[in-house]
């Protein structure tokens, strides 16, 4: 336990770059390559990360395994709901055309909440399969 | 105005109302609300794809472009007769097993699982009306792994370990299945490069004789007679069908293969061209041995089963010989035949296995031995049973008639007798295997659990009865299935070229 | 000879591909280990990501974002995009294959397919 004090230590400073990095990628995927899922999988990483260092246990108090389930299933939701948006607002399913005043705005609009709701559930579904194997033994 | 805007949305609504539905079983994870979501989605299904069917037969073929992106660039969801009459008999499948799914869940599932199978069921029932309605061929790979994903699962969660086996295998080797038909897939995107059938098949004429396209047909051909478990490749089946619960196993079994075989006759109708296909390609001769191997030998194996679900899986195996016995005929009448055999199949099956999920119900399995005398003690349920089963084997009445009469009318119109004379022989067989259910459950002094069992509830039998009067009615007036089957197979070999 | 070996080496990504998949394949078929099947399986799906891929990279192409030099080449982006979906697939396939093999080890105690088969014929 105590060999391991500076993976511990560079682990915490990494996290909060890690997550923020996460959203970087996230919120700039928009005009730059990128998007919900790298990081999805950059922030489920993260947390796998913490996972690995601190122990099962402590990782399950800050995100427990229904919290990761309830986020899956969020994700889809917001995807979907942003398509059922479009459709209720006189475009096709997905439109992001007439989410806005504006299409312009309304493409911006629409493919950042698509990408949240994939970041949701990139990020959950990483953690999930995590838990369900690490969490087998007990 | 509201009407008219909500039925141009209908094609959208038919894939992804159930996806959401399926995540919101999940979320909520009550077993309860997620039976009634999953209900009223999948009742939903139907009425949308009746719709889409009426306006097909009325208007013409509907397109709908994904977000708005217009066809061939975006995702296309294209409704014709062929995938109209497939998307209502996928989706009335769905809805008349969900009364049923109640009680039969309830018995055969850990509580704590229940949201979870309604929300695979609700992304099976998505992934297989995605299947049939998409018109890209990338999607359509994805629509099959996402019902095949949510199959594994459903059928893992059957109460027998050997399920977990099973799962394991199917999942090994529908994976492999998918697999070569994305490198068909992907042979044919180097060639012609488009993903949307239209485009594809306008554009594949060019370079139709060259080495890539005659790799892909064989990549994809292989690979869906993996999905729709042709003889030689249908080791997943039985142990499937046998291990998953009551309900998973009557709703893969009618709907599953279907969409695998109409995904085949599309890419050789509508893209590679029937022509092109069994003309200039021996694939008849390949199916039709195929096809009459898997009607003999998988009958012949039923017959020795003692568990009767996987007799019924078996048989199954054999009934899929007959459908593609009609796509190898490669003629309208034949190409009928197999369409709607597609559809009475799916009557006759469903009927089949939600009979013996009440009698799973009742005595905890389906060994042919604890059967003895069953018949007597639930009747009703038996009854039905035998209705259907006389379907399957093509008694006159019933729609299994129809579809082996089409299919030797197909027979005969190509010159070949003896094939007409194979497919009686290979009913005979089916006589054979139903008759010994037959007479172990009525003809048997009642042991052990079976001389308590008692018909199931009314939930449960009015489903089952359902479609065991469908396979009746359908069978005394042919008119419905029979018509929509043939101006399916007169729209596949007019083709999509234009 | 000149002649075969230059056409092996012009087209050897497709080689790879062939050799992937291939390998895959038989890793599948020949192995009784539930998870070396797996990786077999693993190995056969990602031959498949770059058949698509290696056709859709143009040399001296760069990535497929909008800049503003007219002459400039791009590679195709719709194989990338495919591909992205079929890992997701191909992860999910795997993840719950691997699944399943943990549920088969801790009902059988074991995750070899002949021991399995030998102990479903006792019953």
């Amino acid at each position: 336990m105590r060999l391991d004090v500076v993976l511990r230590v560079v682990v915490k400073l990494l996290l909060p770059f890690i997550l923020v990095f996460g959203f970087f990628v996230q919120f700039h995927g928009e005009i730059s390559p990128g998007g919900g899922f790298q990081a999805g999988v950059i922030v489920g990483a993260g947390l796998i990360l913490y996972a690995i260092m601190f122990g099962l246990d402590l990782a399950m108090r800050v995100v427990s395994v229904r919290a990761v389930e309830k986020l899956v299933c969020l994700g889809v939701l917001l995807y979907m709901g942003t398509g059922f948006a479009g459709m209720l607002l006189g475009g096709n399913f997905l439109d992001y055309n007439v989410l806005s005043y504006d299409p312009i705005k309304g493409q911006h609009l629409g493919i950042i909440l698509i990408e949240l709701g994939v970041l949701f559930t990139v990020a959950g579904t990483m953690v999930a399969i995590f838990y369900a194997f690490a969490g087998r033994e007990k | 105005m509201i009407s008219t805007q909500l039925l141009d949305q209908l094609p959208a609504l038919q894939v992804c109302l159930p996806l959401a539905g399926a995540a919101l079983c999940a979320l909520i994870d009550r077993r309860y609300i997620a039976w009634v979501l999953t209900t009223l989605i999948s009742f939903a299904m139907p009425v949308i794809a009746v719709m889409m069917l009426i306006q097909v037969m009325t208007v013409g073929p509907i397109s709908y472009a994904f977000g708005g992106w217009e066809p061939p660039f975006g995702i296309e969801y294209r409704v014709d007769v062929v995938n109209g009459f497939l998307l209502v008999l996928i989706s009335v499948m769905g809805a008349i097993i969900m009364p049923y799914a109640l009680r039969s869940v309830a018995a055969e599932i850990a509580r704590n699982k229940q949201a979870w199978f309604y929300c695979m069921y609700l992304l099976c029932l998505a992934g297989l009306l995605g299947m049939a309605i998409t018109a890209d061929a990338f999607n359509a790979f994805v629509f099959m792994e996402i019902s095949s994903l949510s199959m594994y699962v459903l059928i893992a969660l059957g109460r027998d370990k050997r399920a977990l086996v099973a799962a394991y295998q199917y999942l090994i080797l529908g994976t492999i299945g998918a697999t070569l038909y994305v490198i068909g897939v992907g042979l044919l995107f180097a060639m012609t490069g488009t993903l949307n059938f239209g485009d594809m098949a306008e554009r594949i004429v060019a370079v139709e004789q060259s080495r890539p396209v005659l790799a892909a047909l064989a990549f994809i051909t292989v690979g869906m007679c993996l999905k729709l478990a042709l003889f030689p490749l249908h080791v997943w089946l039985p142990n499937a069908y046998t291990g998953a619960p009551s309900v998973a196993t009557a709703f893969i079994a009618s709907t599953a293969t279907k969409v695998a075989v109409y995904l085949l006759l599309r890419f050789y109708f509508s893209i590679f061209g029937a022509a092109f296909v069994f003309e200039d390609l021996p694939v008849t001769p390949i199916l039709l041995v195929m096809s009459v191997a898997a009607m003999f030998a998988a009958s012949i194996v039923a017959i020795f089963q003692g568990n009767v679900k996987r007799m019924l899986a078996y048989s199954s195996v054999a009934q899929m010989g007959y459908i593609t016995l009609g796509i190898a005929l490669a003629t309208p009448i034949g190409l009928t035949g197999g369409i709607v055999h597609l559809f009475n199949h799916a009557l006759m099956k469903g009927a089949l296995f939600m009979a013996l999920g009440c009698v799973a119900l009742r005595i905890g399995g389906c060994r042919l031995d604890a059967m003895a005398g069953i018949g007597r003690r639930m009747p009703i349920t038996m009854a039905a049973f035998v209705i259907a089963g006389l379907s399957l084997i093509g008694v006159p009445g019933t729609v299994g008639f129809v579809s082996k009469w089409y299919l030797a009318l197909g027979a005969i119109e190509a010159g070949w007798w003896w094939l007409a004379f194979l497919i009686v022989g290979s009913s005979l067989l089916a006589v054979v295997y139903i008759g010994r259910v037959v007479e172990v459950a009525w003809f048997r002094a009642p042991t052990g659990t079976a001389a308590e069992a008692t018909d199931p509830p009314l939930s449960m039998l009015i489903p089952t009865w359902i479609l065991a009067a469908a396979c009746i009615a359908f069978g005394l007036d042919a008119g419905f299935t029979a018509g929509v089957a043939a101006e399916a197979a007169d729209a596949l070999f007019a083709g999509l070229r234009q | 000879m000149n002649g075969l070996v230059s056409s092996i080496l012009e087209h050897y990504n497709q080689w790879v591909t062939i050799f992937l998949m291939v390998a895959g394949l038989y890793v599948v078929v020949a192995r009784g280990n539930m998870v070396k099947k797996l990786v077999g399986l693993s190995v056969f799906q990602t031959s498949v990501y770059l058949l698509y891929i290696s056709p859709g990279k143009i040399l001296g192409g760069t990535a497929p974002i909008l800049i503003d030099d007219p002459n400039a080449v791009y590679s195709n982006p719709l194989p990338h995009v495919l591909i992205l979906t079929a890992i997701v697939v191909g992860l999910a396939t795997i993840a719950l294959g691997l699944g399943l093999v943990v549920r088969i080890n801790e009902v059988y105690g074991t995750v070899e397919e002949d021991e399995i088969f030998e102990r479903s014929d006792d019953e």
